[in-house]
């Protein structure tokens, strides 16, 4: 079980290689967006492996602000304002 | 039974959330990088999600990871879409290897393929 956690893991490091590293702006933007789904996945895990129902309710609102936080950065990126 | 196969879509979920933070390192350039990792992440997320629903049945957990999974597959290709044409007009050019960009003649006046000789 800690080693599905420990893989996640994994892949969150190698999404916090991807934001040092980007050469560009988006690059920065990609890596928090996966980052953010793979966070989703990792609360999942927690609450099946310690048997506590509201961890799901964390990893459904993580996943709600993951996207919104993914279109405000897209929204920046395209220079156009937030209610256009 | 039923328990042994959400194991097996759990595992399988996880191994493709490993896949798709591979293919963020590996990947040349942003489009390719996103197209590699958002499938793929969205992907395993949902199979982890679908993995918890089979074990815990219909529960309070397996309901709540059912919604989880609806709201993935809904916020995550358009939060991606979103993002790829942000970064189109931002202005980041593509991997020199690309052959073909319809989009940016069409609607930014001009192929967004970054070149070796300008």
């Amino acid at each position: 079980m800690s080693v599905l956690v420990s893989i996640l893991a994994i892949g969150g490091f190698l999404c916090l290689y991807r934001i040092y590293q980007g050469p560009s702006i988006s690059d920065r933007a990609v890596g928090v967006d996966i980052m953010g789904i793979l966070f989703v996945g990792i609360t999942a895990l927690s609450a099946l492996f310690y048997d506590l129902p509201y961890l799901i309710d964390l990893s459904i609102s993580l996943a709600l602000f993951s996207f919104i936080g993914t279109v405000a950065l897209a929204k920046y990126l395209e220079k156009r304002s937030l209610d256009d | 039974m039923i328990s042994t196969i959400g194991w097996i879509i759990i595992w399988v979920g996880v191994f493709f959330d490993l896949l798709g933070a591979i293919g963020l390192i590996r990947f040349p350039d942003v489009y390719n990088r996103l197209q590699a990792s958002t499938k793929c992440v969205t992907l395993g997320t949902v199979g982890i999600m679908l993995g918890i629903f089979l074990i815990k049945g219909f529960t309070p957990m397996g309901i709540k990871a059912l919604i989880c999974t609806a709201v993935l597959l809904l916020t995550s290709p358009v939060a991606a879409h979103a993002l790829m044409r942000g970064s189109l007009h931002f202005g980041t050019k593509m991997w020199k290897g690309t052959i073909l960009d319809t989009y940016g003649t069409d609607k930014l006046g001009g192929e967004q393929i970054e070149r070796e000789d300008t």
